[in-house]
């Protein structure tokens, strides 16, 4: 087992978002934001007294805000668009899809507070299913980091890289998990726990949910090997076909419903390349009740405990197949 | 409803609002003081609704497209008779009803579910059309906040309405010069709102959002003008009349301590006197 998961400290990692983006903005000037009355929410203030003239709040409007974003990047800027995440992609999905996905613009679309973060606010601010919208869109890297250091090294790694990229990120209190010096490799997993008797693959706000749950089944003779899947697209293949292969079952758990997400991503893989039993854990195709993120994620069974039950069950369903 | 009637029914339920938001630890308690005024005219007014038949096909319909000060939307409810009074104290606690965003599914009185601003006009359209066909009297309001008209989708909806001849569709925009993060005019200012509503085709009239006895009659059914969509510019403010969150944009979601909740509690009921 690796070292356990201190949960005494929990970071909101948009802060570590955009602090980077601040350092990233003061080396090149090509880089821009776009919000929609979004400086707050996405913790842009800071950007602003910096760079005034290079953050663009175009108000209440997210279609035009990804198109302006299309328009910034074809004159040569580094558009990072700072919006909730539903919003993000619900309302402007077209704009994605034709001025970002297939006319192929150098577009940051930064889902802020993505998954079950916005809770009691209800569904409709819920961002459940952008991974399966923006998924099936070609051309666009999608990243949803796990803590405040891979939150710095994607955004980096997004600034750097030319092509879009969607940026999911959360408000949620989460600890620190990947060491300091971790480096963001795109499409790649991090092998975050050894094990050969089942796999949990996660990523965001659940990677150490799937570390205490791992934990909880070595205390049951179980070895969990725990993959943090940043990278939805491009997904790592090899990573879980190994899986496949050396744990012979595999429980994905997600921000988002079950239908076209990480599960489905992995599933993908799987039934292709090496069919073995899985789990899909998440949001189960329902608009989710009243509740807090953290509420809602223990009532979906993606508690720790819930986790480590999951995979019990599918490691006695495995058994008996 | 006499006059004095509404003012006190107002004052309960920006008390109960207050409180609520207080409680639950969220809300959007600026934008909520601003439309209540707007909400109260409406339901003990203006709207042919009955609450113990909330479907009866030919009520009259109210959109909350502002979705996120549905705290004050549920409070009228409750006081309407729509729902329990006992029930505001669920808001945004475990599996109630009572999310941050109104849910028709969940919510009797509740017309169509907002949050993602810019949806509540396009909704409205379709109803008004919809008694059109059916040569039916009953009337649709919508409100909108200010910001709310920054969406592309309330002029394409606003564009439709004109040119449908819905005079049966009555929007108000909650008219309080400040958005999320900042005023209006700071972020992208769709004011002056007047001449543009004008300039689609509809029947504009602006009030004091505040002042009930304008917005009776600005809401009348004798006021509408045969074949265009009226459009009331409700000129409010976010907060009010809290004196310290009166304007400030810090109370778009501000939530008061115990201090600051006392204060206000203090300030409504001397109002109430
Ligand atoms: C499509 C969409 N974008 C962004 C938001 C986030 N949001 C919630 S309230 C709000 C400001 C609304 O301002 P205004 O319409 O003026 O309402 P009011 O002042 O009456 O509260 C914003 C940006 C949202 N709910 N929906
Ligand atoms: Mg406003």
């Amino acid at each position: 087992m690796n070292a356990p998961v201190d949960m005494t400290n929990l970071h909101d990692c948009r802060d570590a978002f955009s602090k980077t983006l601040e350092a990233l903005a003061g080396a090149n000037d090509d880089i821009v934001t776009v919000c929609n009355d979004s400086v707050g929410s996405s913790k842009m203030s800071g950007f602003r007294e910096k760079f005034p003239q290079r953050l663009i709040n175009v108000g209440i409007a997210e279609q035009n805000m990804v198109g302006v974003a299309a328009g910034l990047a074809n004159g040569g800027k580094i558009p990072f668009v700072c919006c909730a995440s539903p919003f993000l992609t619900g309302r402007a999905l077209e704009q994605i899809k034709a001025d970002v996905a297939y006319s192929q613009t150098n577009v940051k679309l930064c889902g802020i507070s993505s998954g079950l973060a916005y809770g009691d606010l209800g569904p409709t601010h819920h961002s459940i299913e952008d991974f399966a919208w923006i998924r099936a869109l070609p051309n666009i890297t999608i990243v949803a980091p796990t803590d405040s250091t891979e939150t710095a090294a994607a955004t980096r790694w997004a600034a750097h890289h030319d092509g879009a990229v969607f940026l999911r990120l959360s408000r949620v209190g989460v600890p620190d998990i990947l060491p300091e010096n971790h480096r963001f490799v795109a499409g790649k997993a991090d092998r975050l726990n050894e094990g050969d008797d089942v796999t949990i693959i996660a990523n965001g706000v659940l990677t150490h949910r799937a570390l205490l749950a791992a934990q909880l089944l070595s205390q049951r003779g179980i070895s969990a090997r725990v993959l943090n899947m940043a990278t939805v697209r491009p997904i790592d293949s090899g990573e879980i076909i190994a899986a496949a292969e050396e744990t012979g079952a595999i429980i994905t758990c997600e921000e988002h419903t079950v239908f076209g997400g990480l599960g489905s991503a992995v599933a993908e893989v799987v039934v292709q390349s090496c069919p073995v039993p899985m789990k899909f854990l998440g949001v189960p195709g329902i608009f989710a009740p009243t509740g807090s993120a953290n509420f809602l994620l223990d009532e979906f069974g993606m508690s720790p405990q819930g986790i480590a039950d999951s995979a019990t069950v599918l490691m006695k369903k495995r058994a008996s197949a | 409803m006499e006059i004095d009637e509404l003012i006190a029914t107002a004052n309960r339920i920006r008390r109960r609002d207050l409180q609520a938001v207080f409680d639950a630890g969220a809300g959007h308690i600026g934008g909520e003081m601003s439309v209540i005024d707007i909400l109260t005219t409406l339901y003990f007014h203006t709207m042919n609704i009955d609450p113990s038949i909330p479907l009866s096909p030919n009520r009259d319909r109210l959109v909350l497209s502002k979705g996120h000060t549905a705290c004050a939307l549920y409070v009228t409810l409750a006081e309407k008779g729509f729902i329990p009074k006992e029930e505001i104290s669920t808001f945004l606690k475990p599996h109630s009803r009572l999310n941050g965003h109104p849910n028709r599914v969940k919510v009797p009185g509740v017309e169509t579910n907002t949050g993602p601003l810019g949806h509540g006009l396009p909704v409205s359209v379709g109803m008004a059309k919809a008694a059109k066909l059916d040569n039916a009297s009953w009337r649709t309001f919508v409100i909108t906040g200010d910001g709310e008209m920054q969406e592309g989708s309330n002029w394409e909806a606003i564009m439709c309405a004109a040119h449908l001849q819905l005079d049966n569709l009555t929007l108000i925009i909650d008219h309080n010069k400040l958005q999320q993060g900042a005023s209006l005019a700071d972020t992208n200012n769709v004011a002056p709102l007047v001449p543009k509503l004008a300039a689609f085709g509809w029947a504009v009239e602006e009030v004091d959002g505040h002042d009930m006895a304008q917005l009776r009659m600005a809401l009348d059914a004798d006021a509408i003008t045969i074949g265009k969509p009226k459009c009331i510019i409700a000129h409010t403010h976010k907060g009010h009349p809290i004196s310290f969150m009166s304007d400030n944009v810090m109370w778009h979601h501000g939530v008061p301590n115990a201090e600051q909740y006392n204060s206000a509690m203090a300030e409504l009921l001397e109002a109430a006197q």
